[in-house]
């Protein structure tokens, strides 16, 4: 027969195969996972500044810990947008969460002797409420996320300056690192973490030392665990549990995801009081950092948080991301907003590469999404 | 006719919305091992039939029995869990999860406990595939997205999802309206696996050439109401079609067709006699 004689010779392993079990390459595989996006970007970045940034001591472990920290802080509320964004939903009221979670905790502690604990025990229970209606209200609703958290961003930042005034007739609080000596529960959010290493490394001359012999770097700050460790339980949840293919599947499709018996309302109320929950450690660990709280903390965070989750490849209509795509999208940031600071470029260019980037980002997820659905 | 249970039966269903009369009278039975064809035209009231077999609507009138019992649910999830299994149009797939995510979807099998508690994956896609392959889809990787899967292929993996999940009734809302020939005929071969299973399967269709070869039964809804539940041996292809679409309201196209094709020879012969038939085409 005439099919018999084709033009091109096939190859033998593609001609022993049937069309539906061949190979894929591994690379094509690494090429529908939503990080790879977020992974090549920070390779991009990284080599940049080392070179641009080269002897300017960014890359010294004071530096590293300088712009890992500014990821660290981005990243534990990417981490929490990054489930909700998943889960088909936005949370623009992370940022005001901010500002009236630092008020919650700074006003009882400094203004009425409460303990730090109960203070921000407070501010948790707080979140956890705002988190509770959010959902409730989007669930109830039907009301896109995107007009109810807006509305909450306004009434949230005007609660927190409100609250302040009312109760100090000032909108900042400072005097708050006075109550952290002593309270274990507030310790959690303070501080750095194995000075006992670094020291040790002093000793052997590994790591740089001052005049006294002491490290330069005393610890890894606090925040980089929170960061790290919120970013691998999301991961966890996310890949492992049922949970997690529960907000894939809300994301995807609500109506679906019913059908098949997914609690999803349930599911879009626990992430918003994850959001809210994360915006409040976030506060925490600012407040016990600086000592004192702010009404306009967190300004413009909520966006910088979407910044990261969508730089790290989740798709804004929802069912498809990665929290580890976001840590990188934080650490992204910290990268570029250290590493401007350190080459001496003006940092009002910031802005302009933070804009550049996400509509890069967005567009290259775009395309990667019709990949994956090509890669048969 | 055999004296056994049906698996499925309504009797006297109505539904109404309002003042709008969806159903009445609907009287249907379906036993184990049987596939059961629900033909109509548009609005015929299919849809509202299954919905008030898979517990979306409550009927208004009459009676549902499960395995002779009669039943009232008060949401899909327990038609589920009594073991009606609904395969909606829109299937219920998440086209960017994986084939295991979907396969799986809110029954996840988990493995460890406590906070340790999580998905076994190995299971889950080994159940998946082992599934996919009984009905003649070899699954490269489970863990592919749903959305690489050809419409056929979707439609069989959302049917394997409610077998495996052991639905004793199967309501298979047009599962072939939007596929291809071939397409077709994979999803035809599995509702007949489904039906040697001894599962008790509703298919739901308006294209009478998928109907016939797999049904054992036909009822023909129309305008909300039954034209009656036929056994496949006592009518033919050209019966059960001609009473779909409606016996008379074809011979009366039949005849306004005539009407057209009358009107248009005689538009030619005057046109023929006319020297300027572009102008009179264009009139007309």
């Amino acid at each position: 027969m005439q099919s018999n004689t084709s033009p091109q010779p096939s190859s033998p392993a593609a001609a022993q195969q049937d069309e539906r079990i061949q190979r894929v390459p591994f690379w094509k595989k690494a090429l529908s996972r939503p990080e790879l996006g977020a992974l090549a970007g920070t390779v991009l970045v990284l080599a940049f500044f080392i070179v641009a940034a080269s002897g300017t001591g960014m890359f010294t472990p004071a530096g590293i810990v300088n712009f890992l920290e500014v990821a660290a802080q981005l990243g534990i509320i990417a981490t929490a947008a990054a489930l909700l964004m998943i889960g088909g939903e936005f949370d623009l009221s992370i940022g005001s969460m901010i500002g009236l979670a630092g008020i919650l905790i700074a006003i009882p502690a400094v203004e009425y002797g409460w303990p730090l604990w109960s203070a921000i025990l407070l501010a948790f229970a707080c979140a956890g409420l705002v988190g509770w209606i959010n959902g409730n209200l989007v669930n109830k609703t039907g009301l896109p996320s995107f007009i109810v958290t807006l509305g909450f961003l306004f009434i949230l930042r005007g609660l927190a300056i409100g609250i302040s005034r009312l109760l100090t007739g000032r909108t900042q609080i400072g005097g708050v690192h006075d109550h952290i000596p002593g309270d274990w529960f507030a310790s959690l959010f303070s501080g750095e973490v194995a000075t006992g290493l670094f020291a040790w490394m002093a000793e052997q001359g590994w790591i740089a030392t001052n005049f006294a012999g002491n490290p330069l770097v005393t610890g890894i700050p606090v925040s980089i665990v929170w960061w790290l460790g919120l970013t691998a339980v999301a991961t966890w949840v996310l890949l492992c549990t049922p949970y997690g293919n529960w907000i894939f599947a809300s994301g995807g499709d609500a109506n679906a995801a019913r059908n098949s018996g997914v609690p999803v309302h349930r599911v879009k109320i626990s992430l918003f009081m994850f959001t809210a929950f994360s915006a409040t450690i976030f506060a925490c660990l600012q407040v016990m950092d600086t000592g004192s709280a702010d009404t306009i903390r967190g300004l413009l965070k909520e966006l910088e948080a979407i910044i990261a989750v969508v730089i790290g490849g989740a798709l804004l209509t929802g069912g498809y991301g990665s929290a580890i795509g976001a840590a990188l999208g934080a650490l992204i940031f910290g990268l570029v907003q250290m590493g401007i600071f350190y080459t001496g470029v003006n940092t009002d260019w910031f802005q302009v590469f933070l804009g550049v980037m996400l509509l890069v980002a967005v567009l290259f997820n775009n395309f990667m999404r019709k990949k994956a659905m090509e890669a048969k | 006719m055999s004296e056994r249970t049906p698996m499925i039966e309504m009797r006297n269903v109505s539904k109404h919305f309002g003042s709008v009369i969806a159903l009445s009278d609907i009287s249907m039975k379906v036993f184990s091992g049987e596939v059961m064809c629900l033909l109509g035209d548009n609005g015929a009231g299919k849809s509202t039939l299954i919905k008030t077999l898979s517990g979306v609507h409550r009927p208004t009138e009459g009676q549902l029995l499960l395995n002779g019992e009669e039943v009232r649910f008060k949401s899909p999830a327990y038609a589920l869990d009594a073991g009606i299994a609904t395969v909606f149009q829109d299937l219920a797939m998440i086209p960017l999860m994986s084939i295991t995510r979907n396969f799986f979807m809110g029954r996840e099998p988990t493995i460890g406990w406590g906070p340790f508690k999580r998905i076994d994956w190995k299971r889950a896609d080994r159940i998946a595939k082992q599934e996919m392959a009984k009905i003649g889809i070899d699954v490269r990787d489970p863990s592919q997205p749903v959305g690489t899967l050809s419409g056929g292929e979707r439609q069989c993996v959302a049917i394997a999802r409610a077998v495996y999940f052991g639905a004793k009734v199967l309501i298979l809302d047009e599962p072939t309206s939007a596929l291809g020939v071939k397409q077709a005929s994979v999803v035809l071969r599995y509702i007949a696996k489904a039906r040697a299973d001894g599962l008790a399967v509703i298919f739901i269709t308006h294209n009478v050439h998928h109907a016939y070869p797999v049904a054992d039964a036909f009822t023909l809804l129309k305008r909300g109401g039954s034209l009656g539940s036929f056994r496949k041996e006592d009518i033919s292809r050209e019966e059960v079609l001609n009473m779909m679409a409606g016996g008379a309201e074809l011979e009366s196209l039949d005849a306004e067709l005539a009407e057209f094709q009358r009107s248009d020879q005689q538009d030619q012969q005057a046109s023929s006699a006319n020297t300027t038939p572009l102008s009179r085409a264009s009139n007309a």
